[in-house]
C-alpha cells in the first residue's frame, strides 16, 4: 500500500486499524528489523517531495518518503546540507533514517536526527494526522513529538512529513589520521581529542584486525591547517602513521558503510569505552567523541560481546532473521511501563509491529 | 488538604512545609508577574526520595501540584494553584557527579544553571545560558527546554541532557536514559525536555557538558536601521560562519540598556549588532575578519571590538540588561517569545512597528536574530485604566504576525499560562489531541501542572483501544489471531 498524500495515509491507517491488521510501515525498506511478521505494508515511497527548502532560514519540509540521497543534491545546489550521514544507500528515506534514528559521523558535531528536526507530522491508527514543531529552528510551543517518533521504528504511527534544519555545506575538509594496536593507548588518545575544542565535524574510531586508528575530520576554510595541527597532537599521545588527508570523502564512506553489515550490534557507551569495545575481538566503527560503537562480528558471538559490555545497551541493528526477535536492550522497566503507555495512547488500534519493539511493546 | 499538609510535614518536616500566608506570598509568581496565585501549601523537599512521598501523598489524596525551581520562568509555569501543593526543588542543590573525561555531570535539580559551567571550568563548559542563568535551575531549565544566547550554535537543554531520574505523577521514581546516548526504547528524554512540569518532576539530571572553546571574540555594530543589521544577520549566516551568538537591539532598547549598563552605546542609533564568534583560534580570527567586513558593507560605520574579556563583559552586560532596564522608561511591560524565519526578520519588524503606531505604545525590540526569536517588550502603565488589556492585545497580535510568518508563539519562555489561549493558532484540534495523549500516558489523573500548556482542560480517560491484551495472553496461555 503505497499512499500518495497525508490524508490517504491516514484514511489508510484508519481502515487498518478498525480491521485490527498489523502495519508494517516502510520507507526505502533499507533497514529491516524485529522479528520477521505478516502484515500490510504501508510505503511512504508515495510521499516522496521536497516540499519546502528555505534557503535563507536554513531549513526544509520533506514528505517521509523522500530519498536522503535526492534531497542532500537539492540542499548542496545551494551550498547547504541535512548534517546527517548515515550509512550511504540510495533509497534511504528521511522518514526512514528518522524512525530508526540512524546517523553517521557527523553526528559528533551536529548532534543526530533529535537534534536537526524541528517538526513532524504524523498520522495515527485512528485515523488523526498531527503535527508538533514548526519550521523555524527554535521553538518550544508544545510537546516534542517529533523527538518521541525519532527512533520509535515506526511503532507508534506512520511519520509523513518532517521538518529539518540545514546547516552549510563546509567549503573543504580535511582527515587527520593517527593509529595504534594498544586499545588502551588508542582509548587515551580518544578521550583527550575529545576533550579538546577542536571543532571537529567527526572525531571517529576504525578498529579492525587488532589495529586501529582515529579519524579527525575537519569542515571549514582552515581545515587542513586544523588537521595538522591535530596531527602534531596525535604524535604527543603516541599514535602512529600519522597523516593529513585532504582528499577525504572516501575515508568517510567506508566508515559510514561499516555501520551495517549481516550482523551488527551497535554500543550505546561512554568515551571511555573505547579500549573494552577494541578488545571484544570485533570489527568497530564508532563515534569516539560521543562512546557509540558499531560492532560487527558473528552471529554466534553476540550473547558473549553482549555480556563482556554489560550493562551498556547493546542494540541489534543487522542480524540474521533468527537473532532478530533479540534485537533490543532492555530499558529501565519503570521507563518501560511509561513507553507501553505512550504505545497505548499513540496506536489505540495497536497495529503498529505490536510485540516488536522494546520490551515486547 | 487538611490532612495531606500533616502527611507533608511528615515528608519534609516542619520547617520545609509552608502554610502561612506570608511564606506562602514568596511563591505566587514565578518570572512572570501579572500572574499570581497564592499555593494552598509548599513544600521543599530536600531530597528524591522526600519528592517521591510528596507526589505519592498528593496522587492518593487526588490534589494538583506544581514544580517550581527557582521561579525565574517567564510564562507563568510555575504559577502556584489556590487549592494545590507547590514543590520547590530549591533545596536540592548537590552537584553529585563530575565525570570530565566522559564529558557528564549529575546534578539535582535546584543547581543553578551557572554552577554547572563553574563545576567543569575551565576546559569545560556547559552551554544552555538562558539569561537568567545566575539564578535558573537546571530542574526548570529541563521543564521549559532553555535555550539562551548561544543556542544558535549550540542547541538548547533538550541536546544536552542524557538522563534523568524523574517522579511520575502517580509517585513512581522512574529513570530515562542515563550517562549514555541512545538509550534503548522511545525517546522519553525528548518528550520530557520541554514538557512545562506537566509530566513529572526531575530529581537527578544528567548533563553533558563540552570542551570550552579555545578563544572568543566579541563585536558590537551599530546601524541606522533594524533593517540594515537584520541584512548583516542574514549575510553572516548565508556565509557559512556559525557564530556562537547574533545579538540584536533596537533604538528603544539601546537607549533603555546604556542609561543602565554605561557602556558607551551611541543613543539614537537605530539598531545594535552583537556578534560573537568562538571556537578554534585560527578559525575564528579569519571568520571575524569576514563579520566586520559584512557589517561595514551593510552600513555600519561604527563596529567595536571587545580588546578583553572585560570589554566583553560590559557588551553582554548591556544586552542582557535589556529587560530590566525597560523599567526605567516604562512602569511595565509585556515580553514576548516569538520565533519567525530569519528572512522574514525586516517585514515582522516593520509589522511591529506599524502595530505599535496603531496602539499608541512603546514596543522595544530585542532579540536572538541568528534563530529569528524575537523578544519584543511592549510597555505600558499599569495605572492607566485598560492599558495592562491593550498592551495584552497588542502582544497577541505581534504573535500574529509571527505565525502569519510562519514561526511559533514561543521560542525559549515556554507556553505555561501565559501563551495557552495562543495554541490553537498555532496547533489544530488533531494536533492538541495528539499533545493530550502524550500527556496521559504520563499523568492520567491530570495531577501535574494542570491549566498550562493546553488551551483548555481536558480529561484523559480510559485508553481509546479498540483492543487489549487480555490476561492469559499476556501471560502467553493464549493468541489472538
Amino acid at each position: 500500500m503505497k499512499p500518495g498524500t497525508a490524508e490517504d495515509a491516514a484514511a489508510l491507517l484508519k481502515t487498518l486499524g478498525e480491521e485490527g491488521r498489523t502495519v508494517v510501515p516502510r520507507g526505502g525498506g533499507t533497514k529491516p528489523w524485529g522479528p520477521p511478521g505478516e502484515g500490510a505494508v504501508v510505503e511512504t515511497t508515495g510521499l516522496a517531495r521536497l516540499l519546502e527548502h528555505n534557503v535563507g532560514d536554513f531549513t526544509a519540509i520533506l514528505e517521509a518518503g523522500a530519498p536522503l540521497a535526492d534531497a542532500q543534491a537539492a540542499f548542496e545546489a545551494e551550498g547547504q546540507m541535512l548534517a546527517l550521514d548515515p550509512a550511504l544507500n540510495d533509497r534511504a528515506t528521511i522518514g526512514g533514517i528518522m524512525a530508526t534514528a540512524d546517523s553517521g559521523p557527523l553526528r559528533h558535531r551536529y548532534g543526530g536526527m533529535r537534534d536537526l528536526v524541528v517538526g513532524a507530522t504524523v498520522a495515527l491508527s485512528d485515523g488523526t494526522l498531527a503535527k508538533s514543531g514548526g519550521k523555524v529552528i527554535k521553538n518550544v510551543a508544545g510537546y516534542d513529538l517529533a523527538k518521541l517518533f525519532t527512533g520509535s521504528y515506526g511503532t507508534l504511527g506512520l511519520i509523513v512529513r518532517v521538518a529539518v534544519r540545514l546547516h552549510p555545506l563546509p567549503p573543504r575538509t580535511a582527515t587527520a589520521i593517527g593509529a595504534s594496536d594498544d586499545p588502551d593507548v588508542l582509548g587515551a588518545a580518544a578521550t583527550d581529542l575529545a576533550s579538546h575544542p577542536l571543532e571537529a565535524d567527526s572525531l571517529d574510531v576504525d578498529w579492525r584486525d587488532g589495529t586501529g586508528r582515529l579519524l579527525v575530520r575537519f569542515g571549514s576554510a582552515a581545515a587542513d591547517q586544523q588537521a595538522a595541527a591535530t596531527v602534531a597532537r596525535m604524535e604527543d599521545l603516541g599514535l602512529e602513521e600519522r597523516a593529513v588527508v585532504e582528499d577525504d570523502d572516501e575515508l568517510w564512506m567506508a566508515q559510514r558503510v561499516r555501520q551495517r553489515g549481516a550482523c551488527v550490534l551497535k554500543v550505546s557507551g561512554r568515551i571511555g569505552d573505547l579500549p573494552a569495545v577494541c578488545r571484544t575481538g570485533a570489527d568497530v566503527v564508532g563515534r569516539a567523541g560521543l562512546g557509540l560503537f558499531w560492532l560487527a562480528l558473528d552471529p554466534a558471538d553476540v550473547a558473549g560481546v553482549r555480556a563482556a559490555l554489560a550493562p551498556r545497551a547493546c542494540t541489534l541493528l543487522d542480524a540474521p532473521p533468527e537473532l532478530r526477535e533479540h534485537a533490543w536492550a532492555d530499558p529501565d522497566p519503570g521507563a518501560l511501563a511509561v513507553m507501553a503507555r505512550v504505545k497505548e495512547r499513540f496506536d489505540p488500534a495497536r497495529i503498529f509491529r505490536p510485540g516488536a519493539f522494546v520490551g515486547g511493546i | 488538604m487538611r490532612e495531606l499538609i500533616g502527611r507533608l510535614r511528615d515528608i519534609v518536616g516542619d520547617e520545609w512545609c509552608l502554610t502561612a500566608e506570608h511564606d506562602l506570598r514568596t511563591y505566587e509568581s514565578d518570572g512572570l508577574l501579572q500572574y499570581a496565585a497564592t499555593p494552598g501549601v509548599a513544600v521543599l523537599p530536600g531530597t528524591a526520595e522526600q519528592v517521591q512521598a510528596c507526589v505519592r501523598a498528593c496522587a492518593e489524596a487526588e490534589v494538583p501540584w506544581v514544580a517550581r525551581g527557582s521561579g525565574s520562568g517567564l510564562s507563568g509555569g510555575a504559577l502556584p494553584l489556590t487549592e494545590g501543593v507547590l514543590i520547590v526543588t530549591s533545596r536540592m542543590k548537590r552537584i553529585l557527579e563530575i565525570d570530565l573525561p566522559n564529558q557528564r555531570v549529575c546534578v539535582e535539580p535546584g543547581v543553578t544553571n551557572i554552577s554547572v559551567s563553574s563545576a567543569v571550568a575551565p576546559d569545560f563548559f556547559y552551554p544552555p545560558d538562558p539569561s537568567s542563568q545566575i539564578v535558573c535551575s537546571i530542574g526548570g531549565n529541563v521543564a521549559e527546554n532553555s535555550g539562551g544566547a548561544h543556542c544558535f550554535k549550540y542547541g538548547f537543554t533538550t541536546n544536552y541532557v542524557c538522563g534523568l531520574e524523574i517522579v511520575l505523577p502517580d509517585g513512581e521514581l522512574v529513570t530515562l536514559g542515563g550517562r549514555e546516548l541512545d538509550p534503548p526504547g522511545y525517546d522519553l528524554l525528548g518528550a520530557f525536555v520541554g514538557s512545562e512540569g506537566t509530566l513529572g518532576i526531575a530529581t537527578k539530571v544528567w548533563l553533558r557538558v563540552m570542551p570550552a572553546p579555545e578563544t572568543v571574540k566579541t563585536l558590537v555594530a551599530f546601524f541606522d536601521s533594524t533593517h540594515a543589521a537584520g541584512e548583516a544577520v542574514s549575510e553572516i549566516v548565508q556565509s557559512g560562519v556559525v557564530p556562537g551568538a547574533i545579538e540584536m537591539m533596537d533604538k528603544v532598547a539601546i537607549e533603555a540598556s546604556e542609561q543602565m549598563a554605561h557602556a558607551g552605546y551611541p543613543v539614537g542609533r537605530g539598531a545594535a549588532l552583537l556578534v560573537e564568534l568562538d571556537g578554534a583560534e585560527r578559525e575564528c580570527e579569519t571568520r571575524f575578519e569576514e563579520v566586520v567586513a559584512v557589517c561595514e558593507r551593510c552600513g555600519s560605520d561604527d563596529v567595536r571590538v571587545a580588546r578583553d574579556e572585560a570589554e566583553r563583559q560590559l557588551f553582554w552586560k548591556t544586552r542582557k540588561a535589556a529587560f530590566p532596564a525597560m523599567g526605567r522608561i516604562s512602569p511595565n511591560y509585556f515580553v514576548q517569545d516569538g520565533v519567525i524565519p530569519r528572512t522574514k526578520l525586516p517585514e515582522v519588524l516593520e509589522a511591529i512597528d506599524a502595530l505599535a503606531q496603531e496602539y499608541g505604545m512603546i514596543v522595544a525590540n530585542v532579540f536572538h536574530a541568528g534563530d529569528g526569536n524575537l523578544h519584543p517588550l511592549v510597555c505600558f502603565d499599569g495605572r492607566n485604566e485598560g492599558e495592562a488589556e491593550r498592551a495584552e492585545e497588542l502582544s497577541g497580535r505581534i504573535l500574529d504576525a509571527c505565525l502569519e510568518a510562519g514561526g511559533s508563539i514561543t521560542g525559549e519562555h515556554g507556553v505555561g499560562v501565559d501563551k495557552k489561549k495562543h495554541m490553537p493558532k498555532m496547533f489544530s484540534e488533531p494536533d492538541l489531541d495528539a499533545f493530550q495523549r502524550l500527556r496521559c500516558a504520563w499523568d492520567p489523573a491530570g495531577l501535574a501542572n494542570p491549566g498550562k500548556v493546553m488551551p483548555t482542560p481536558r480529561l484523559c480517560g480510559e485508553v481509546p483501544g479498540v483492543y487489549r491484551q487480555h490476561p492469559l495472553e499476556a501471560a502467553g496461555l493464549a493468541e489472538r489471531f
